[in-house]
């Protein structure tokens, strides 16, 4: 199992220069992320959550404040630290092998053990069989999960994940959710998954940080104290989806009750057959 | 499969035969006897006296080597300048007008000027095919390397890719696609000018020397004879050059929608 980091941010405030103009990104975050959690973050768009995770992964340089992994401030990427994104990203040009082996091209290993590495986390996504198809033979869902080997074989402190299943469908969706926490179980490392799907952000996260936007802010952390794995359909879990989402029920006014029916048939007769 | 290919044969192949037989025909049924033109047969006897002179051959042998010469020189330069202004914006603004204004000027144009430079021998044709060559090969790979998305960066970077690790395992094969159509382009466009460059700068053997000696001896079989072999050396280095592109590129073929 692989070492788990606790991460600390403190009065982390980035700004993007537009036009002339200092634009607030993040105002004033302060977080503390303890080893072998999971944290789900949620948020409108424009809510500076993408440039959170890419300040932690160490892709943007220039911020105000402290973004420390086990008291380390962090300097540029480094392998310890993985990431999942929206997208799959995959090389086409590699194989799905040679895809997962980029991460471990200047790790300190030996290449036996490189190989092996590549191959148990083949069979941890559950693609055995795969490891000579091209990026382009694959489906959506396949893919990420080749992302997702790619982002741990390097077997980091910390895994981010970017909306990772946003775009896939949702029955492929929910399978990669119950395999990634089981998957991050076995691991047993920290979690940070950025989302504006407030089920997924339940169903997986330990806390839920809550965003709002411009300049992005964290409005509250919300504790999921449900035992795991989650059932979706219970009623804890039911009753802290619907209070995370009334944090977004400012941004998205409520539907206009419909007009009662003047004409047409009558509601009895609907139902009569 | 084979019945196929053989069908799409024979519908490709329909329009050849039916002017070969039309060509023979007109001098056959006595339609014409135009010394323009020869009948075909007279154009094989041409080849086989022309090969068993020892003429045609070694013209073929150093067209080709002059061709492979620029070829080599030009696109090995346009390729080296290319990933060095695509890498760099700051060099590609320095160098971008410059190029594009020159790439304007008809590489005709520049004969007058290399054959006082470099002579009527092999160097100067050499040049001319070189620069022939330049062209497509530095535009494409400028593209290419100047493309490479900003996603695909990003996972390098958290890989911690080292400089020539970002250069050699992402940013070209990244730019292959687009570097092979400048290739594509640079070898086709080498065919050319060592054909123009020999006829223009005749001097030495070669293929557009004999188009050029016989067109003033009034040898129009021979002429006839260069022609044709112009053509399907053309296609054949189109063929290689297909090949060699599937093979690097294989990648590509294994794509299913989205």
């Amino acid at each position: 199992m692989a070492h788990a980091a606790a991460l600390e941010i403190r009065h982390l405030n980035k700004q993007y220069i537009v036009d002339n103009q200092p634009m607030p990104v993040l105002e004033n975050i302060d977080l503390s992320i303890n080893p072998g959690e999971f944290i789900s973050v949620v948020g409108s768009s424009g809510c500076g959550k993408s440039t959170l995770l890419r300040l932690i992964i160490g892709l943007e340089k220039e911020y105000q404040g402290e973004i420390r992994v086990d008291g380390q401030p962090i300097v540029g990427t480094s392998l310890e630290r993985g990431i999942v994104f929206q997208e799959h990203r995959l090389f086409p040009w590699l194989t799905v092998e040679q895809n997962i082996a980029v991460s471990l091209l200047n790790a300190n290993q030996s290449s036996k053990s490189k190989h092996d590495a590549v191959h148990a986390h083949i069979e941890m996504v559950g693609l055995k069989g795969f490891e000579n198809a091209w990026p382009g033979q694959l489906s959506g869902g396949m893919s990420q999960r080749v992302a997702i080997a790619r982002a741990l074989v390097s077997r980091p402190e910390i895994l981010l994940l970017d909306e990772p299943f946003g775009a896939l469908d949702a029955l492929t969706r929910s399978h990669l959710q119950r395999e990634l926490q089981t998957i991050l179980r076995q691991e047993g490392i920290t979690a940070i998954m950025v989302t504006h799907d407030v089920e997924e952000a339940v169903y997986l996260g330990d806390r839920i940080v809550v965003m709002e936007p411009r300049p992005g802010r964290i409005k509250r952390v919300v504790d999921v104290p449900l035992a795991r794995p989650r059932d979706r359909g219970s009623y804890a879990f039911a009753a802290i989806k619907a209070d995370v989402m009334a944090d977004f029920s400012e941004v998205i006014a409520p539907p206009e009750p419909a007009p009662p029916p003047t004409h047409g048939l009558s509601p009895s007769w609907r139902f009569s057959w | 499969m084979s019945v196929i290919s053989l069908r799409k044969l024979r519908r490709g192949t329909t329009i050849p035969a039916l002017i070969l037989l039309a060509w023979w025909a007109v001098y056959a049924f006595g339609i014409t006897d135009s010394k323009l033109f020869v009948p075909p047969g007279q154009v094989l006897t041409a080849a086989a006296t022309l090969s068993e002179a020892g003429e045609l051959w070694p013209a073929v042998g150093q067209s080709l080597l002059r061709a492979m010469g620029g070829f080599i020189l030009g696109a090995g330069i346009g390729l080296i300048m290319g990933v060095l202004l695509g890498m760099s914006s700051r060099t590609e603004r320095f160098f971008s007008l410059t190029l594009h204004s020159v790439k304007q000027v008809s590489l005709f144009a520049w004969l007058p000027l290399i054959s006082v430079w470099f002579g009527y021998e092999d160097g100067s044709k050499v040049v001319f095919i070189a620069l022939a060559a330049f062209f497509p090969v530095v535009l494409n790979t400028l593209e290419g390397v100047g493309n490479v998305p900003r996603d695909w960066v990003d996972v390098a970077r958290v890989s911690h890719f080292t400089p020539w690790q970002m250069f050699a395992r992402l940013v070209l094969p990244a730019a292959l696609p687009s570097i092979f159509n400048g290739i594509y382009l640079s070898l086709v466009f080498s065919w050319l000018a060592t054909l123009g460059a020999e006829y223009l700068l005749g001097s030495g053997i070669g293929l557009g020397t004999l188009l050029f000696e016989s067109r003033a001896e009034f040898k129009m079989d021979v002429v006839l004879v260069g022609l044709v072999l112009t053509g399907f050396i053309g296609f054949a280095l189109d063929i290689i050059a297909k090949a060699t592109e599937r093979r690097l590129l294989r990648w590509r073929e294994n794509t299913v929608g989205a």
